[in-house]
């Protein structure tokens, strides 16, 4: 296996040396590499005669770590066949990554596949957080036996914990326990969307992890602009601060040609 | 201390080069903010393009390798784009692109009507197949290309050159006679390839693409020096300018104002101001004035 360091610079192959299928649509991709890395930060991961895309960390030790991938579009579908000893190329950490405060009283707030940015930034936080995590159905909670802390569930359709939103459950937590010093959360851009304005509402601050379509990963292509940050290497982690000035935030995103359009266009346009 | 190129007043001599962030007028004006004299918005060409698959911009320590592919919302698909550029506080370069003379003609006299402070004509992109490449190489090409740009449209017309052509000083007099109004030099290099040995395939998707950064800066110097000789017309001068002492050799070979775009990804979005700062203090240092330095390796 090689010991090249992964860097920013052109990509390093790994050979994927596990794979675990997290329900019918997401796979973990394990890699055997000792990668320097901040939680929240991404890789880009490229299949050789396919495409490269960007993808959070999931998993982190001294000698392994892994991402975790939804089956969405083309590429993604794709890396759901991926097998143990296929070659995908690495090239990264890019972004900012989470800012982790101190605090006792932080919220982590977890939507679907945005369970797998926050799940090595989870396991540095103390047991006093709280910890709310949403998907649309009980197959689809991400990681469900993890973490040693407690988890409070929601879902779509109330097969597992909650039958509702995220919100739901931080509004709830928000008027009945200890102020919260911060909350981070990872999901659809709706649902941060919304876990935000609950934190402005009651004075709390905020990071959110943003997607957009992404080229080159360090700032120059202009692919990922949103507003006047350039999600890749300004974020993907944003603050409250920059959101507020942020007026694409859940409103507009670009298209792979630079097109500006409504955030449900590109949704709709990245799933194809 | 502000400074005069085409008639317009700018504020440095640092310009965005085409194809970097220049996406939306918010990221256009952050630039400027962050000490750009003129922001070039990303190249417009005549119909909605993607542009490569990734990989399509590889950082190789010396410099990028870029096959992006000119993506382009298409020059009639930017009417909020414009709308929101109609209220800016900056000046700005609209970089356009064609795959005949008669698409060069269609956007060029459209975006102009859209008031841009001037149009830039990129007659030299490596990375694609139908767009740009070969106009630039060829005296006929681009002077059929740049005259019938001229004849439509009502600002100043930059002409962006390749280092690719012949006689690249041959290619920018004719452009001049044809009626630029100023050159921009360099385009990338090459085109080049990287070779992934694990995999066997070009890193790139579109497997060639353009070098920039500080790996091409002589061949910029050199460029911009063989054209300054021949025309008289000013020159946008670019190609690895990482600080300011690279941004007085630049001038020194003639260029009037300079591009900076690879040196964002090194020293981040606040380069234009680094570049124009340190330029600044090395003229006082040398107790000289851009005026003084403007061409002077061309000094027997």
């Amino acid at each position: 296996m090689t010991t090249k360091p992964i860097t920013d610079q052109k990509p390093v192959m790994l050979r994927v040396t596990n794979k675990k299928m997290e329900n019918p649509g997401y796979a973990t991709l394990f890699f055997d590499f000792n990668l320097i890395f901040k939680p929240g930060q991404f890789i880009m991961v490229w299949i050789p005669g396919l495409d490269e895309k960007p993808y959070t960390i999931s998993h982190h030790s001294k000698n392994k770590f892994a991402v975790t991938i939804e089956a969405k579009g083309i590429f993604s579908r794709k890396a759901l066949t991926l097998e143990k000893g296929d070659l995908v190329g690495i090239r990264g950490p890019f972004g900012n990554g989470f800012d982790i405060r101190p605090g006792q009283n932080a919220a982590v707030v977890a939507g679907g596949c945005g369970m797998a940015p926050l799940a090595t930034l989870v396991e540095g936080l103390p047991e006093s957080i709280t910890f709310i995590h949403g998907a649309r159905s009980k197959d689809f909670i991400l990681f469900p036996d993890r973490f040693t802390i407690p988890r409070e569930f929601c879902t779509d359709d109330g097969s597992f914990g909650h039958k509702g939103l995220v919100t739901d459950l931080l509004a709830h937590r928000i008027t009945h326990g200890k102020p919260l010093d911060m909350v981070y959360t990872c999901g659809p851009e709706i649902m941060m969307y919304k876990v935000f304005e609950l934190c402005e509402t009651h004075g709390i601050p905020c990071q959110v992890s943003l997607e957009r379509y992404m080229r080159c990963g360090f700032g120059v292509c202009g692919a990922c602009v949103c507003g006047k940050q350039v999600v890749c290497k300004d974020g993907p982690v944003f603050h409250s601060k920059a959101l507020r000035e942020m007026k694409d935030f859940n409103k507009k995103a670009l298209l792979k040609s630079g097109k500006e359009v409504d955030l449900s266009l590109y949704f709709s346009w990245r799933c194809q | 201390m502000s400074i005069q190129f085409l008639q317009r007043t700018l504020k440095n001599h640092t310009v965005l080069a085409s194809g970097i962030l220049g996406n939306s007028k918010d990221i256009l004006e952050r630039v400027y903010e962050n000490g750009c004299g003129l922001v070039t918005l990303k190249s417009i060409g005549p119909e909605q393009r993607d542009g490569h698959k990734n990989p399509t911009v590889i950082d190789l320590g010396c410099g990028m390798i870029n096959a992006v592919g000119l993506p382009s919302p298409g020059y009639l698909n930017m009417e909020n784009e414009w709308a929101e550029l109609e209220n800016r506080n900056f000046p700005i370069i609209a970089s356009i692109y064609g795959g005949s003379v008669d698409e060069y003609r269609r956007v060029a006299e459209y975006v102009s009507a859209k008031k841009p402070d001037f149009i830039e004509i990129n007659i030299s992109c490596p990375n694609s197949e139908q767009h740009g490449m070969i106009f630039g190489i060829n005296r006929e090409s681009s002077r059929d290309v740049v005259s019938a740009v001229k004849s439509v449209i009502s600002i100043p017309l930059i002409v962006k050159l390749t280092p690719q052509a012949p006689d690249i000083a041959d290619i920018a007099k004719t452009c001049e006679d044809a009626g630029a109004d100023a050159i921009c030099a360099i385009n990338t290099v090459g085109p080049g390839m990287v070779i992934d040995i694990e995999s066997g395939r070009p890193v790139l998707a579109f497997k060639k693409g353009g070098l920039s950064g500080p790996m091409i800066k002589p061949i910029a110097v050199r460029c911009v020096f063989d054209i300054y000789k021949a025309v008289s017309i000013p020159i946008i001068g670019l190609g690895g300018i990482m600080t300011g002492e690279d941004a007085i050799e630049m001038i020194m070979a003639g260029a009037s104002l300079v591009g900076i775009g690879t040196a964002v990804r090194y020293r981040g979005i606040d380069v234009f101001k680094k570049v124009a700062d340190e330029m600044d203090a090395w003229l006082k240092s040398h107790n000289l004035s851009h005026t003084d330095i403007k061409g002077a390796a061309h000094k027997d």
